[in-house]
C-alpha cells in the first residue's frame, strides 16, 4: 500500500495545525460563521440536522488495519461509537463536536489519513473499483492511477475554486465497480492490441439533479499522458463551467451546452500546452507509486476445513456464495462484509466490528481492507482455508449477513434523519425493506437485484442507476417516494426512468412488494435478473403492478 | 392550514455542539422546543431573528421553522424535518430522545 513520505506527512500536520487555530478562534468569536465555513468545510467539516458531521477520506477505499482501528478509536472517544461508509468510499462521523474536531484530525494524521477535499468545489477524493488488484478480469491496479491523481490533485493550487465539486472514478477492468459513467471523469484501463496500457476517459457523468451519463472523450489515451490530459480538461472546465448557477455549474452541462466535438477540441489544445508542464516527474513518481501497489506474495493454505464446511454447513456455504468473488488466484477469495444486516442502518458499523474486521484482514487478509461504494467492506485477499475462521469471527460480530448483491443489500444515503440538505428520510425505508422482504422469505427467489435510496435530488444514494431506485422528496411537509425503474450502474449503465406518481412512507412497501411480485410472474426463468427482465419488457407491465386501477381509485 | 393560522418559532444549531436550539420567550436559546417562542405572525418572527442573529458566537445559521400550538399551547413542529430535529434520528436513539434535554445552552 502507498505510505505517505515526509511531504505528504507534514503537509497534513500543517493542514491541522493551521484548523486549529481556526476552530480557536471561531469559538472565541474572532471568526464569524461567514467567515469560518469555507474554512471548516475544506477540512470535512459539515453542520448537520443534529450535530456537526465529519467526512474523512479513504483514498480509492483502501486502508489497512491500523487505520481502521483508528477509526474505530474516533468513534468511541469522540463520537457515539460507529462510523457511516459513504457510496464516496469514505467514512463520516455524525456526532462530533466541533471543539474536538482539531483533536480527531490529528488523531487521523497520526495513521496518514485526512479529511481534506471532502467538500467544497475541488477535487473530491477519487474513486476506484473495489476489488482492484484481486479481481481476476483486471487489466491493471486501478488504485496506481489513483493515487497519482490524488497526488496531482490535493492541495492543487490552480483547482481550488473550481465552478462546481468534482468526482473523478477508476477502473481497472472492463466490468465496471466503480460507475465511472456517473462521474465528471471515468478513467477506464485499456490495453491496445499492440499490449501497450492506456486508459478511456470519459466526462460529463453524474447523477443529481440532471443525471447524465459520461461520454467517451478520448478512446485510447496513452498512459504517460494521463496528468497533462486530465490537467487540461480541468483547466477548459475551470475556465468556461458556468459560475452563474450551481445547478448548472458541474461538466455535464458544460458538455451538454458545448458539445462534445468543440470540448474535446478545447481540451485537446490545452492538453498540447499541458504536455511541456509534465517533463516527465510524473513518470517517476508513478514508477514509485507501481511498486508501492505490488501485490502480495499469495501463500495457499490448506483447505480442508473450508472443503468440509462447504458440504457440512449450509449457513456457511450459503454465506460463501453470495458474499464473495473470484479471486485471481484459485486458493483465495474476495470477501464482501455485508454492512446490511435486516433492519440496519447500510453503511454503519460500529467500533467492535471495525476492530474484528481490522483483526481479521491483519492476521488472514494480507492487511487490505477496502470500502465499497455500494456500503460494504471488502477483504480483497482471503486464503479459502481461512474462510471458516473468519466467517465464524464474524459471525460473532454479527457481520456475517449473507445478502451481497441481493434486495437488502440497498444503497441507502443518511437522509433526513441526519443531513441538513434531505427532503425524505431513507434509512427507515431500507429498513423497513430488508424487514418486510425477510419476512416474505423472499431475497433468494428474487436474486440479484440492486435498490437505491436517495433523500433527495442530490442523489447520494444512485438511485438513477439502481434496478430500483427510491427519491425522497418532500410534498407540504410530508415525505414522499418517487420510484425510477431500470437503471443501470455497471459498463452497461444506463439511467432509470421514472415510473409515475409518488408514494407516502406508509405506501411505498406495499408498492416495492406488487412490483416485485410483478417481476416473479414476468420473468421468463429464475436466472433472468429484474434488470433483464426490465431490459427484455421495458417499465409498462412493472407500472401496471405499481398502479393498479383500483389503488388508483382508492388514492 | 390557511396563511392566517400560521406559527413561527425561531431555531438554530448550537456552535459547539451543533445541535438544535430554539429561542425562547426571554430572549435566551432552550434545547427544547416546548419552551420555545411561538409567533403567530411572521413580521415579529422577522424581527426577532434579525436581533436574534447577532449573538454569532453561540449559535450558527438561525432560520424560522414553521410550527402549531399543541397541548398548553407548547409548539410542535409541523414539518417531518424539524420533528427529526426535535427527537433526533430514527434509526437509533441519539440525540434529543436520548440526551437530558435541559441542558441549558
Ligand atoms: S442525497 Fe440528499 S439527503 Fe441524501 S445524503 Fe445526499 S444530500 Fe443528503
Amino acid at each position: 500500500m502507498y505510505q505517505y513520505n515526509d511531504f505528504d506527512q507534514a503537509f497534513v500536520r500543517g493542514r491541522v495545525k493551521e484548523f486549529r487555530g481556526q476552530v480557536e478562534r471561531r469559538l472565541s468569536g474572532a471568526l464569524t460563521e461567514e467567515e469560518f465555513k469555507p474554512l471548516r468545510l475544506k477540512n470535512g467539516l459539515y453542520l448537520q440536522l443534529h450535530a456537526y458531521m465529519l467526512r474523512v477520506a479513504i483514498p480509492y477505499g483502501t486502508l489497512d488495519s491500523r487505520q481502521m482501528r483508528r477509526l474505530a478509536d474516533i468513534a468511541e472517544r469522540w463520537d457515539k461509537g460507529y462510523g457511516h461508509f459513504t457510496t464516496r468510499q469514505n467514512v463520516q462521523f455524525n456526532w462530533p463536536r466541533l471543539a474536538d474536531v482539531p483533536d480527531i484530525l490529528d488523531a487521523l494524521a497520526d495513521v496518514s489519513m485526512h479529511a481534506i477535499q471532502t467538500s467544497g468545489n475541488c477535487i473530491r477524493n477519487v474513486t476506484a473499483d473495489h476489488f482492484a488488484a484481486a479481481a481476476d478480469d483486471e487489466i491493471e491496479d486501478p488504485r496506481q492511477t489513483a493515487e497519482l491523481l490524488r497526488q496531482w490533485s490535493t492541495d492543487h493550487p490552480e483547482f481550488q475554486y473550481l465552478p462546481r465539486k468534482f468526482k473523478i472514478a477508476v477502473t481497472g477492468s472492463q466490468n465496471d465497480r466503480a460507475v465511472t459513467r456517473a462521474h465528471d471523469i471515468g478513467i477506464r484501463a485499456l490495453q491496445d492490441s499492440d499490449g501497450r496500457h492506456g486508459y478511456e476517459i470519459l466526462i460529463g457523468g453524474g447523477l443529481g439533479r440532471t443525471p447524465m451519463l459520461g461520454q467517451v472523450v478520448r478512446s485510447f489515451l496513452p498512459k504517460e499522458h494521463l496528468l497533462p490530459y486530465i490537467e487540461a480538461i480541468l483547466r477548459v472546465y475551470n475556465l468556461y463551467g458556468r459560475r452563474d448557477n450551481k445547478y448548472k455549474a458541474r461538466i455535464k452541462i458544460l458538455l451538454h451546452e458545448t458539445g462534445l466535438t468543440l470540448l474535446q477540441n478545447q481540451i485537446e489544445t490545452e492538453f498540447q500546452a499541458c504536455q511541456s508542464r509534465f517533463s516527465g516527474i510524473d513518470s517517476e513518481l508513478r514508477q514509485h507509486i507501481e511498486q508501492a501497489f505490488a501485490p502480495p506474495s499469495f501463500v495457499a493454505v490448506p483447505h480442508d476445513q473450508f472443503d468440509i464446511r462447504m458440504t457440512g454447513d449450509s449457513a456457511f456455504s450459503e454465506w460463501f456464495k453470495t458474499n464473495t468473488a473470484k479471486h485471481r488466484d484459485n486458493h483465495h477469495a474476495i470477501l464482501t462484509i455485508s454492512l446490511k444486516p435486516v433492519g440496519g442502518t447500510p453503511g454503519d458499523a460500529t467500533s467492535s466490528q471495525m476492530r474484528v474486521i481490522a483483526d481479521l484482514a491483519e492476521q488472514f487478509g494480507y492487511n487490505e481492507i477496502r470500502i465499497s461504494h455500494e456500503q460494504n467492506i471488502i477483504l480483497p485477499h482471503l486464503p479459502l482455508g481461512h474462510l471458516p475462521q473468519v466467517y465464524d469471527r464474524l459471525r460473532d460480530a454479527q457481520l456475517e449477513t449473507a445478502n451481497v448483491g441481493l434486495l437488502s443489500d440497498i444503497i441507502a444515503c443518511p437522509g433526513m434523519d441526519y443531513c441538513a440538505l434531505a427532503t425524505a428520510r431513507s434509512i427507515p425505508v431500507a429498513q423497513e425493506i430488508s424487514q418486510r422482504f425477510d419476512t416474505l422469505r423472499l431475497e433468494r427467489k428474487i436474486g440479484p437485484i440492486k435498490i437505491k435510496i436517495s433523500g433527495c435530488i442530490n442523489a447520494c444514494g444512485h438511485h438513477h442507476v439502481g434496478d430500483i431506485g427510491i427519491l425522497g422528496l418532500d410534498r407540504a411537509g410530508v415525505e414522499n417516494y418517487q420510484i425510477t425503474l431500470g437503471g443501470d450502474a455497471s459498463e452497461k449503465a444506463r439511467i432509470g426512468k421514472r415510473a409515475g406518481p409518488g408514494f407516502s412512507f406508509d405506501d411505498l412497501i406495499p408498492a416495492l412488494e406488487r412490483l416485485l411480485e410483478a417481476y416473479l410472474e414476468l420473468r421468463l426463468m429464475p436466472e433472468e435478473t429484474f434488470g433483464d427482465c426490465h431490459r427484455r419488457l421495458g417499465s409498462e407491465p412493472f407500472q401496471r403492478a405499481l398502479y393498479p386501477a383500483d389503488v388508483q381509485q382508492a388514492a | 392550514m390557511s396563511r392566517r393560522e400560521q406559527f413561527w418559532v425561531i431555531t438554530s444549531n448550537h456552535l459547539i455542539e451543533g445541535d438544535a436550539i430554539w429561542l425562547n420567550n426571554s430572549g435566551d436559546w432552550t434545547r427544547k422546543l416546548g419552551e420555545a417562542k411561538l409567533f403567530d405572525d411572521r413580521d415579529s418572527a422577522e424581527t426577532a431573528l434579525m436581533t436574534a442573529d447577532k449573538e454569532r458566537h453561540i449559535h450558527v445559521g438561525a432560520y424560522l421553522a414553521a410550527a402549531r400550538p399543541g397541548r398548553d399551547q407548547k409548539p410542535e413542529p409541523q414539518h417531518v424535518r424539524e420533528q427529526i430535529r426535535t427527537t433526533g434520528p430514527s434509526n437509533y436513539f441519539h440525540g434529543k430522545q436520548a440526551t437530558a434535554s435541559d441542558v441549558s445552552v
